[in-house]
């Protein structure tokens, strides 16, 4: 039971908490020199507005309760997010960290909005997938939801939108479960939806809230504890103190239940159950979205618990990362391959390798090595880049054929060529073809593992990547060496469908051929968590 | 042995052992009662006890409830666990309310809110298209596949 | 007019494909539009080549960096002797195969003539991207891009059969690539720090001879396509495609990227001497000796002509690796010079076996008595090519085995002439059956032979017998050029 004492220490911590932090820090807020232009009021303001702009847009489509309009405010708000996003990542690029207090609250008492290198990046990764989504979103929800009730749709794929980011630029851990229930709430709504198509996205929503909120509230469970030892919420203010109390036995469960509620939302194995049914049953827009950020964000949460909250050392000490990432994501990455192999549907055949890719970013913690962690925090953009791609391809493929199950997409190649050639695009990256992002994080995870010579490790990660290959190919083979069955008339999805998809597709191979911003991002926010100084080379 | 086990424990910080059997009723019934309101309700209870242990965290020996008033001289609680645990509430109820709604719809799509006779039925629908995706892409092996 | 200059010289051999292939993708509703471009292609692609071969044979090396694709990894360009050599075959015998595949097609019913078109460019893009590969990631991303762009091809007919060759062609090509080669490079790269390819080779300083034994191991049999047993088995899969890709690809750029892969990281990358010095060849002499003899056997029980020419290639592409295994100068040249030679010996055995396809619809060798005389411009442009491949002058083949004799003596292994003379004479017993029959054999059903007439010859159609003619004459052609081959690659050796 708390002490007052503790109350008025945190308030005295506050000031140096705001100062020491970070290597440059400037604390944003409306100050009042003189009157500030518009753009100067924005500009201070980036951290709040990327999480408010979606946010208040998301009742103001259910208010209006128009189709167009609604599709119209959605584009609006996941581009706007889209700007700011890339604006902050250029402002902490050089390994800087944008702190702003919300409300011109000082933290640790107020809640606080941290930029760094590391969650620039996924920032980015959310703000491009839901603005590539929003614009996709259009044909795919008229004929997979029908024309009524979309302002709802979009309401809530615009708080998803707005969760997702919160939990990412949020400094403060409680308001990272806020944000997290914002949008984990509305992706069981979203992914609901899909019941319109086939019934079973109503036992995958359901199975995935029950999951997912258990998981959540262990978050809070091992959150009251740290804030039972320490006092405060504020994560930076939480990484100074936790240092003092290593050895107690509460900040280890706490450690624990933080870690297995975020490792549900994470589709860690073994709870990963509800993620291949969610991701199958969903609208196609939806998965595409959530399977290329949703998952992404947990991780990255995660990452900032145990790297920036905790520390390294505490996690080294818990043993987290050789008894748990490691193993674990080794389980997660060969089972979700070879169950990928025996799917009939492509959708699920996706699902189960995004479990065993998210497999490969928790293996890359588990190296505990600057490569290893550069490794995972690379392969967080480019897997969000192949899955969307192959997802939004599949969703067009789902706009024509009426189903993306392996007899419905026989001679796909011939009937619609581009949406297909984006998925064999997308498909090659995954299996990690040269010229790909999917080769890029590949041979920064082989060569993480060779540093470690693990030699194992490699074979493992090959023999998968070979697995990859194989689930893969069981796709192209349908799609192109098969007649396509009778009376289906060729044609293509419409352009609101392909240009999002082909965007990613081309994402996919710029960056896998110009690597060098993504890899030198990654390794300034790798550097950044571990604490080392100097950006990349 | 068990007598030193139980002599050696705190019976004082009674608020953690209602906790900790409050949370293993929640989870018990969530993973064990084959009826998706029961799960829901265990799901509350569940999340109940996370409340209790946040605000029995707050509880100042001596102390009053944490309102401002003039001159207020007494120790009072920490607030901060109440203003955590309202957010929370509002999360768990809104979580309740979504869950319910599904389970209406899944009452009126399945006809059943068992969750072994949800599975029965989603079983069969997934063999039943696997069965046949397997002859459609069987039949058209034995056609030659040719052009 | 824009000045050719190096940079633009190679920017041009990777561009000029692409470009094909997205015009050959536009014409597809007009053959003869399709076809103008393909050939257009195919002559500026050798035409650039022929630009740098006269410099680099003079001692020029250009060397181009795009750009980075990951920090440190450029995709570097180097044009060295070896490389030139390769290209220059490469592009000159497209120019043929294309002349060859458009007679094929358009008179044997193939359909997908576009898809099949498009993907020939890119694959020759691709080996000629390997050919000038500066470091071993850009090797390996143009490998990989070859390995795909002709999946496409051998799959081509769609058939349960195709398919299933397609799928092995893929699987072992893959599998060696993703699970043996990728690794060796990476290990390549964290050891030495950087992946170029240097003279002298990278490792001497940084690895003991056994993690180099390994590293050689991996390299070896990471490299699928140069057919190294056991991972010999996509050859023969791959021969479920269309004659025209059987010969290019398979006796040309797809199987001689992978022995000049061999050579190239044999010398670049470990260097002769360092093979030579450390020992670290003596078991692939063993491997590369087995897979020349047991692929000469296997070739002799097979009935089917193109699988017998497939086990053929197998046996020819262990010379190369054979060459490499002595670790010495002589080796080295033998194998370079088996790359020339083979190809042209080999791609004329395959525009044989689809003449006789396209003329008479026949596939199996016993099939083939007494049809010399219904072809007998074919059959001699056969057998030129099977004396070539056999190694007997005045035929180009002569010189590799002559070389490569030359080099087991250098290494002190005067047995392992023995191999190759045995794999000579089991050459001759399963290529010269062919001749002996068409010429020398009844027809089947036919008790005496009727005298021969100009009037009963029916040869496949022109754009097919003249591709066969010609490089038939280019077997007789390339034993005289052997000085200039010779010139051109020892430079590297010295």
């Amino acid at each position: 039971m708390a002490s007052p004492e503790i109350i008025l220490a945190a308030a005295e911590a506050g000031h140096i908490v705001t100062a020491a932090a970070g290597t440059h820090v400037g604390t944003h807020g409306a100050t009042h020199h003189e009157a500030p232009g518009l753009l100067d009021i924005i500009r201070n303001n980036l951290p709040a507005l990327q999480v408010l702009v979606p946010l208040t847009l998301a009742p103001l489509i259910t208010l209006l309760n128009n189709r167009n309009l609604s599709w119209l405010l959605a584009m609006v708000g996941t581009s706007v997010s889209l700007l700011i996003a890339v604006v902050l990542t250029t402002q902490v690029l050089d390994g800087s960290v944008i702190s702003y207090a919300l409300g011109n609250w000082a933290p640790p008492l107020g809640i606080e909005l941290r930029v760094d290198a590391a969650n620039a990046l996924v920032l980015l990764i959310v703000a491009a997938i839901g603005t590539c989504a929003a614009i996709y979103a259009r044909p795919s929800v008229d004929k997979e939801l029908g024309m009524t009730e979309q302002p709802l749709f979009y309401t809530a794929f615009l708080l998803c939108f707005s969760g997702l980011l919160g939990v990412t630029i949020t400094g403060d851990a409680f308001n990272l479960f806020v944000f997290l229930e914002i949008s984990s709430l509305s992706t069981y709504a979203l992914v609901a939806m899909g019941a319109k198509q086939d019934r079973r996205a109503l036992n995958a929503a359901y199975n995935y809230l029950i999951l997912g909120t258990v998981g959540a509230t262990f978050y809070v469970i091992g959150l009251g504890l740290a804030y039972m030892m320490t006092g405060t919420l504020n994560m930076a203010d939480l990484a100074q103190r936790l240092p003092d109390l290593m050895g107690s036995g509460t900040l280890w469960v706490a450690f624990g239940f933080i870690t297995i509620g975020l490792a549900t939302k994470l589709a860690m194995f073994p709870l990963h159950f509800w993620l291949p049914n969610a991701y199958t049953y969903a609208p196609s827009v939806v998965t595409g979205f959530l399977a290329a950020t949703a998952t992404k964000v947990a991780v990255y949460a995660l990452i900032r618990f145990i790297f920036t909250v905790f520390g390294a050392d505490f996690a080294v000490e818990a043993q987290l990362f050789g008894k748990v990432l490691l193993p674990l994501g080794l389980i997660g990455i060969i089972a979700g391959s070879l169950v990928a192999i025996w799917q009939v549907n492509a959708k699920r055949i996706l699902a189960f390798s995004s479990v065993a890719q998210i497999g490969y970013m928790l293996v890359g913690l588990g190296l505990m090595s600057l490569t290893g962690l550069t490794a995972t925090m690379l392969h967080m953009f480019n897997h969000a880049l192949m899955k969307g791609a192959l997802f939004f391809a599949l969703g067009a493929v789902m706009w024509k054929l009426g189903g993306v199950t392996l007899d419905k997409m026989r001679g796909a190649g011939k009937l619609m060529p581009w949406t297909m050639a984006a998925f064999v695009g997308g498909g090659l990256s995954l299996v990690g073809v040269p010229t790909t992002v999917g080769f890029i994080s590949k041979w920064y995870l082989l060569n993480a593992a060779f540093e470690r010579e693990w030699y194992w490790l490699i074979a493992i990660l090959l023999i998968t990547s070979l697995m990859a290959a194989v689930y893969m190919w069981r796709v192209f083979e349908v799609a192109y060496l098969r007649p396509a069955p009778e009376g289906v008339q060729k044609g293509e999805a419409p352009l609101l469908l392909l240009i999002p998809t082909w965007a990613l597709v081309l994402a996919n191979f710029w960056f896998g051929l110009n690597a060098t911003t993504t890899v030198n991002l990654a390794e300034t926010a790798a550097r950044g968590l571990l604490g080392l100084t100097g950006g990349a080379n | 042995m068990i007598s030193d086990l139980l002599s050696n424990l705190n019976w004082g910080h009674y608020n953690y052992w209602i906790i900790i059997v409050l949370m293993m009723v929640g989870l018990y019934a969530v993973i064990a009662r084959g009826n998706l309101i029961k799960k829901i309700v265990g799901l509350n209870i569940f999340q109940t006890s996370v409340f209790m242990l946040y605000i029995s965290l707050g509880k100042v020996d001596g102390g009053t409830a944490p309102i401002l008033e003039e001159g207020l001289t007494r120790p009072f609680s920490n607030p901060l666990p109440h203003v955590l645990i309202l957010t929370a509430i509002v999360v768990g109820i809104a979580t309740t309310a979504l869950a319910l709604a599904l389970v209406l719809r899944i009452k009126a799509v399945y006809g059943t809110i068992e969750e072994d006779e949800l599975e029965e039925a989603d079983n069969k629908t997934e063999a039943e298209e696997a069965q046949l995706a397997a002859d459609i892409l069987g039949a058209d092996d034995n056609r030659g596949g040719a052009h | 007019m824009i000045s050719m200059s190096f940079d633009l010289a190679i920017a041009l051999s990777l561009i000029i494909p692409v470009v094909g292939t997205i015009l050959i993708g536009m014409s597809g509703d007009r053959p003869n539009q399709r076809e103008t471009v393909t050939l257009l292609t195919a002559i500026s692609l050798f035409a650039v080549t022929l630009w740098l071969l006269p410099q680099v044979a003079a001692g020029a090396r250009p060397e181009v960096s795009f750009f980075e694709v990951l920090p440190g990894m450029p995709l570097k360009f180097v044009i060295e002797p070896l490389g030139m050599l390769f290209a220059t075959i490469a592009s000159g015998l497209w120019i043929v195969n294309s002349i060859y595949a458009i007679g094929y097609m358009r008179n044997t019913g193939e359909v997908n003539h576009t898809r099949f078109f498009m993907c020939f460019p890119i694959s020759i893009g691709a080996a000629l991207g390997m050919a000038y590969a500066g470091n071993l990631f850009t090797l390996f991303i143009f490998y990989e891009v070859l390995t795909l762009s002709t999946y496409p091809l051998v799959a081509h007919r769609e058939t349960e059969e195709a398919k299933k060759g397609a799928r092995i062609y893929l699987g072992v090509l893959l599998t060696t690539s993703i699970g043996l080669l990728l690794p060796a490079i990476i290990a390549t790269y964290m050891l030495t720090g950087t992946t170029d390819f240097t003279a002298g080779g990278i490792l001497a300083d940084h690895v003991s001879p056994t993690t180099a034994t390994i590293l050689l191991a991996l390299f070896m049999f990471g490299i699928g396509k140069a057919a190294l047993m056991p991972f010999h088995k996509w050859l023969p899969s791959a021969m479920v495609a269309p004659t025209p890709v059987s010969s290019v690809l398979h006796a040309v750029a797809v199987v001689k990227a992978g022995v000049f892969s061999v050579l190239k990281i044999g010398i670049y990358i470990f260097g002769i001497d360092y093979l030579a010095d450390a020992d670290l060849t003596f078991w692939l002499q063993a491997v590369s000796a087995f897979t020349l003899v047991t692929a000469s056997i296997i070739a002799l029980t097979k009935d089917n002509l193109k699988a017998r020419l497939a086990y053929s290639t197998i046996s020819q592409l262990a010379y190369v690796v054979f060459g490499l295994s002595l670790a010495t100068a002589a080796g080295f040249m033998g194998g370079s010079l088996q790359i020339a030679m083979h190809a042209v010996g080999k791609i004329t055995l395959f525009y044989f076996a689809g003449a006789i396809y396209v003329a008479h619809h026949k596939t199996e060798v016993s099939q083939l008595n007494g049809l010399g005389r219904k072809m007998p411009l074919s059959f001699i442009a056969y057998t030129i090519g099977a004396l070539s491949i056999i190694g007997l002058p005045p035929f180009g083949g002569a010189w590799p085995k002559f070389v490569l004799m030359e080099g087991a003596v250098d290494a002190g292994q005067p047995l392992l002439i023995a191999v190759l003379i045995i794999s000579s004479l089991l050459n001759i017993a399963y290529l010269l059956p062919i001749t002996v029959r068409g010429f020398f054999l009844k027809p089947d059903g036919e008790d005496t032979p009727a005298p021969f007439s100009w009037d009963g010859v029916k040869e496949a159609p022109f754009m097919v017998l003249a591709p066969l003619c010609f490089t038939a004459f280019l077997c007789f052609v390339m034993f005289f050029a052997v000085d200039a081959v010779e010139g051109l690659i020892a430079p590297i050796l010295n």
